[in-house]
């Protein structure tokens, strides 16, 4: 056991001892470093306003990516680089990021403008390009309330357009401090609060191994993994986790294995890392992705977590029990694959036995006769929780359904399969008729619930129309989708 | 004074005069992470944390309030009740309704009823959880609905009338009503409430505050404390976002962290997280807006009434004031002949609305913007030329409903500059056809004008103060009564300095805004912040060049006419020195070279009794044209393009104005589609974080957004160097795209039902409005 972790900052290498594992990036930043650049927008992962750059090595390179600093554990950073707004421009000058920002008049109340600089330079170490679109995909997780973000576009078109800055990931210094760092060891922190006497543990294997007899032994852990959920345990429920096992140094868990068209996803594998095989299997779980989260959530959340917590509004879930997706639990040294769906019990309760795990989900291949579809609907585009998302995998022959999988989440209290309408569309002919018949078939499939979301009505109604859709679309029906769409042209 | 330097060569201008498009002030620390917040402020020693407990009923007494082992738990230096306040419990703008914390009584959700101030916030916020709390609960009054049912009323007031309304309607040759339901609005700027106070010597108190209003701020404080206004300084450097947000609310955490103060004698800091700051503090009244339009059979209005009803939560606030410029808004830049604007004011079981940035006018001006629609809809005609037919035009049709005559409306000139710039004209006839050949996507299209009164309606509110120190070394302190949350009003007003003495802006010191050195200020608000405040430091520079001019008259022997001050130096009859010497020589001769300055908005007056008068000393105006595709299947929208042309009169920093001008926009869109306060039946706010309140992010700006300053603008009033105000005029920019998404709900229909759309336009009530719409197309 130990108290100390150690990252590097600034080109040197920065100890924190003492660390309460629940203490997040932000609060070591504002309280004990006093950089206070970073900033507290929301406590949730959902403004962006203490945005910060962690790096890590990655086959000789390091690589940098965004987090939400407020809800991620300080233990995260072990081994890694950290990034803040003040190391851009600690010798003085401005980064390009930071001259194009003022330039542009990118800032104007300035509270949220240290974390799109940290977004933008992220961006800007990445080499991505300063399209409208890939820009707006890297702001996706940074609100500003004064500017209107049009400032904030030119700016990340600007950037390119300045004296070049050098690139950090590839400097041969930063690679060997970090190489230095990385431990061989499993990370074990022990910390005793000292106003209420209580012991927090934090522990993060090495290998799967050593993950499952940890589970067995503490059966009462919680399991880390992004800490996109979790986080929001400890700053908005304000939750003592007194024993969490972190899976984020798993190197097995970590991995995408493609077979035949068949993806195998390791727990801890990221939306971030996901995205590409997945958009390959199919373009609308791509897009599906991207409007998951952030770049910073999807950075750290990951989809074995998001199925683990058994939340009712991820969105990969109906995405997936429509694609035909497995999971693999796993308890010590024994595995079990079960349909994605089963692993959905009730609200707040999954198929997940003590001292067991999930290990990867299983995603099916593709085939040729497949027709699918996932729409997410909700308030805003980007950042947003569904009201309801809708998914749907028809195996064709000609016009006929032969088999029908469809998944809603938002609709009940867990992601679920749409049985009825299912049956109803199963070996039929693909028509206007058979679409009348399942969308109404989706009443005895579901009775959802109004929140702030949406309402019941809402719910039944749109996700009745997404039937309509997927048969619109099947039909070749172009303009079906209003994030298509473009301005009408000047005449 | 002469001002020969308007009419010189860009060679010899300073750097940084007026008009140019000089970045924010602050701009590098904003990027390097260097300016400094409230709550980046080095904390002093021994600082404590307070955590606010808030009530979890709508309507309740209290029975019972132990707070025994709060007081004991760990960590805990006191905590404050009621009871415990010297002065009076109340942090109210006017009207002594708002206590600090609850006494017997709670109001709504989230009121406060008690304060933990703590080692630490999560040892306040868990000591909090041990208080004995219980309740006997009244049955909330929460909407619109409920208050009107239960006659719930805040403030009756006298409608706008002009000429006889009721009698144009009866005699119109077409008539036509509807309704409109606006949701409210969080401020949701990104810095929260934040106060950190100083306890000094005699019990007085140094409060740092996030606030626009740091003089009420001190005037709280010291009710509060029971103590004179002298005991208290009030200071703000910058706020990281206001809009209207921290007008009145940040007087409750300033009191609350100076009552800690000063019963402890220890540094006291409240900094509410993001959904305490959402349930506990104000936000945009919601409306629910009724019209009765009668019009000839080309659209011209004959008569127009409208009613205007608000939800202003438990208390007064500023709702008087809100609810009158809703009123004052309700004709926007059109002529009604015949009017009569009511308005309902209802008192209910929420957290008391406040300011936001349009002050009520947006919510008026969407009661005219929907009934145009509904009228061009019912002839026929392409809504801007009903628009434009009813505008304000001089003579015989210019005056309000409330008495003042429009002397300057450019509505026209605008619009129809805006039109065809934007190929207004071709867009809609594509969109037509678009429209008849898609079945899932329409579109739709629209252009409306602003027009927005300028000057605080309470009017003796329309005064500033500024304070001008120059130094031995020629270098310049600045301080003045606004306060800067971004907009760049600190820049601004620099800027008008350094013009008037002719030096570089960088030898100006922008300075954080205190009570004791310029007193008895307003509120940065109502747009007036560069008006009044510019007007004011350059009053207070005129003095000082005064000065300086007759010193160096008298030491060049030329008459004081003949000094000319001019790109850092100053020409005094054959002789040119450098503007420093000149101050350093004046220092020596014993010349002054500190002054305060002052101005009041003239010719402005208005009778409330009466609703008559001239509220407003001049209109700002602008003209955007949206278009917009829903999804009928799905209720998805998106706004694909903005064209907007805005009259800022002569500009005095096109950058600044150009960011008011699209973050405006941007922040009325997202009033008007994503933005969504859900309350439940008991009156709690289900949606009081980003997570489930969605405010716009960089992809919902459309695609192509052209925003131009109208080059034509001039400002008939002798306001500062013929400037407008340009805070929140256009964010009502964005009711054109509200009013595209009706016309592509019309095309959903068909074309035969009016589209009944209510706002927020979330894709939930698009579809309702479709479905709505295709119902009764079937039905005709």
């Amino acid at each position: 056991m130990t108290d100390t972790i150690r990252f590097v900052l600034d080109g040197k290498v920065q100890e924190a001892h003492g660390v309460d594992p629940t203490r997040t990036v932000l609060q070591y930043l504002r309280e004990d470093l006093r950089r206070t650049g970073t900033k507290e927008g929301c406590a949730e992962g959902d403004c962006g306003a203490c945005t910060v750059v962690v790096g890590e090595l990655q086959g000789g390179v390091v690589v940098y990516k965004t987090i939400n600093a407020c809800i991620a554990f300080l233990p995260i950073l072990d081994g890694k680089e950290l990034i803040t707004v003040e190391s851009l421009s600690a010798d003085g000058a401005l980064h390009p990021v930071q001259q194009a920002m003022v330039d542009c008049h990118g800032s104007q109340c300035g509270f949220c403008t240290p974390g799109f600089v940290m977004s933008l330079f992220a961006h800007y170490e990445n080499q991505a390009d300063g399209e409208t679109a890939t820009v707006c995909d890297a702001l996706a997780g940074n609100l500003c309330r004064c500017t209107g973000y049009g400032p904030i576009l030119a700016a990340a078109r600007r950037m390119h357009e300045l004296p070049q800055a050098p690139l950090r990931g590839k400097m041969p210094d930063t690679i060997t401090r970090l190489k230095k760092l990385q431990r061989t060891n499993d990370l074990a922190l022990s910390f005793t609060c000292p106003l209420t006497g209580t012991v927090k543990r934090y522990v993060a294997p090495h290998s799967i191994e050593s993950l499952a007899l940890l589970v067995a032994e503490y059966k009462d852990a919680t399991l880390v993994a992004g800490a996109t959920d979790v986080g929001l345990w400890v700053t908005k429920q304000h939750r003592v986790l007194e024993t969490m096992i972190s899976l984020g140094d798993v190197r097995e868990l970590k991995t995408i294995t493609e077979k035949n068209g068949a993806l195998e996803i390791g727990a801890m594998v990221t939306y971030s890392d996901a995205i590409n095989a997945l958009r390959e299997w199919n373009s609308d779980i791509g897009e599906l992705i991207r409007r998951i989260g952030s770049v910073q959530i999807r950075n750290s959340g990951t989809i074995g977590g998001n199925i683990a917590n058994g939340s009712p509004i991820g969105d990969i879930m109906p995405a997936f029990i429509a694609a035909g997706a497995t999971l693999t639990l796993r308890s010590g040294a024994k595995s079990r694959e079960i349909p994605l769906e089963d692993y959905f019990i009730a609200y707040g309760k999954q198929d997940l036995r003590p001292g067991e795990f999930v290990e990867k989900v299983n995603l099916p291949p593709a085939a040729k006769n497949l027709f699918y579809r996932v729409y997410k609907l909700s308030k805003r585009f980007d950042q947003d929780i569904s009201a309801v998302c809708g998914a749907f995998a028809f195996h064709m022959k000609d016009d006929v359904i032969i088999d029908a999988r469809i998944a809603f989440g938002g609709m009940a209290e867990t992601p679920k399969r749409a049985a009825a309408c299912e049956a109803a569309l199963t070996r039929a002919k693909w028509s206007q008729e058979t679409v009348l018949l399942a969308a109404s078939a989706l009443e005895t499939d579901f009775a959802p619930i109004s929140d702030m979301r949406a309402s019941a009505a809402y719910r039944l109604k749109s996700a009745k129309n997404l039937i309509m859709k997927t048969f619109l679309e099947w039909e070749g029906h172009e303009r079906t989708r209003v994030l298509d769409m473009k301005a009408t042209a000047n005449a | 004074m002469p001002d020969a330097s308007n009419n010189i060569s860009v060679e010899s201008r300073i750097k940084g005069d007026v008009r140019e498009a000089v970045r924010h002030d602050s701009a590098e620390k904003h990027v390097a992470g260097t300016a400094i917040y409230i709550d980046d402020m080095a904390p002093p020693k021994d600082l404590l944390h307070v955590y606010i407990a808030m009530s979890t009923r709508a309507n309740a007494r209290i029975t019972r309030l132990e707070l025994g082992r709060v007081r004991s738990a760990p960590g805990v230096e006191i905590v404050l009740a009621a009871e415990d306040i010297p002065g009076k419990n109340d942090y109210s703008p006017i009207a002594g309704d708002d206590p600090v914390f609850a006494d017997g009584e709670v109001f709504y959700i989230g009121q406060p009823l008690f304060a933990v101030a703590a080692d630490s916030i999560e040892a306040g916020r868990a000591a909090a959880g041990l208080a004995v709390i219980e309740y006997e609960d009244r049955q909330p009054v929460v909407t619109i609905a409920d208050a009107r049912a239960a006659a719930s009323v805040l403030e009756c007031v006298e409608p706008m009338r002009l000429g006889d309304a009721q009698a144009a309607l009866n005699n119109a040759a077409n008539r036509i009503s509807g309704k409109c339901n606006i949701g409210g609005q969080d401020h949701f700027y990104l810095e929260g409430q934040v106060a950190l106070a100083l306890p000094k010597e005699d019990g007085d108190v140094h409060v740092y505050s996030s606030t626009q209003n740091p003089t009420e701020g001190q005037h709280v404080v010291a009710r509060v404390l029971g103590k004179q206004q002298n005991d208290v300084v009030v200071e703000l450097r910058r706020m990281g976002g206001g809009f209207g947000g921290k007008e009145t609310q940040p007087s409750l955490f300033a009191a609350i962290a100076s009552l800690v103060a000063v019963k402890t004698g220890r540094p006291a800091k409240v900094c509410l997280d993001r959904d305490d700051d959402m349930i506990m503090t104000g936000k945009r009244h919601d409306f629910e807006i009724e019209y009765d339009i009668g019009f000839k059979d080309d659209g011209e209005i004959e008569g127009a009434a409208v009613t205007l009803e608000s939800r202003c939560g438990y208390s007064a606030d500023l709702s008087s004031a809100i609810n009158d410029r809703a009123m004052f808004h309700a004709d926007n830049a059109y002529f009604l002949n015949n009017a009569e604007i009511q308005s309902h004011r209802y008192r209910t079981h929420t957290v008391s609305n406040t300011a936001f940035r349009g002050f009520g006018g947006p919510q008026g001006m969407m009661a005219i913007e929907c009934a145009l629609d509904a009228v061009a809809f019912q002839i026929g005609a392409d809504p801007l030329d009903v628009r434009l037919r009813n505008l304000y035009a001089r003579p015989g049709r210019d005056m309000t409903p409330y008495g003042q005559v429009v002397e300057d409306s450019v509505a026209r000139e605008l619009m129809e500059e805006l039109a065809a710039n934007a190929q207004y004209r071709s867009r809609r006839a594509e969109i037509a056809e678009f429209n008849r050949c898609n079945k899932v996507l329409k579109k739709g299209i629209s252009l409306t004008p602003v027009k927005f009164g300028i000057s605080f309606t309470t009017t003796h509110l329309n005064q500033a103060g500024a304070l001008v120190h120059v130094y031995t070394d020629g270098s310049v302190h600045l301080n003045h009564g606004g306060t800067e949350m971004g907009q760049g009003l600190m820049v601004k007003v620099a800027q008008i300095v350094a013009h008037e003495f002719q030096i570089d802006l960088g030898r100006i010191k922008i300075s954080a805004t205190v009570t004791d050195k310029v007193p008895n200020t307003s509120a940065t608000a109502a747009s007036s912040g560069s008006d009044i405040n510019g007007m004011a430091a350059r009053e207070a520079a005129r003095t000082i060049k005064g000065r300086l001019a007759s010193f160096a008259a008298e030491k060049y022997r030329c008459a004081p006419n003949e000094v000319v001050f001019r790109n850092n130096s100053v020409h005094a009859g054959e002789q040119c020195i450098s503007f420093n010497d000149l101050v350093k020589a004046a220092y020596f001769a014993r010349i002054s070279l500190s002054s305060t300055g002052y101005y009041r908005t003239p010719k402005i007056h208005y009778d409330r009794a009466k609703q008559k008068g001239r509220p407003f000393f001049y209109y700002a105006y602008g003209a955007a044209v949206s278009e917009v595709v829903i999804d009928t299947l799905t209720g998805e929208n998106r706004v694909l393009r903005v064209d907007i042309l805005h009259d800022v009169g002569r500009p005095l920093n096109p950058a600044v104005d150009l960011g008011q001008i699209e973050g405006g926009f941007i922040q009325g869109l997202g009033w008007l589609t994503t933005e969504e306060l859900v309350f439940d039946d008991a009156g709690a706010l289900k949606t009081h974080a980003p997570s489930t309140y969605k405010i716009p992010t960089c992809s919902d700006r459309p695609d192509i957004m052209n925003i131009e300053i109208w080059e034509k603008g001039e400002n008939i009033e002798e306001s500062i160097h013929k400037s407008k105000a340009v805070g929140e005029p256009p964010l009502m920019l964005a009711i054109s795209a509200f009013s595209a998404l009706s016309w592509a709900v019309a095309a959903a229909g068909d074309g035969k039902a009016a589209p009944r759309l209510n706002a927020p336009a979330t894709p939930e009530e698009i579809l309702r409005a479709v479905d709505d719409v295709r119902r009764r197309a079937t039905e005709v």
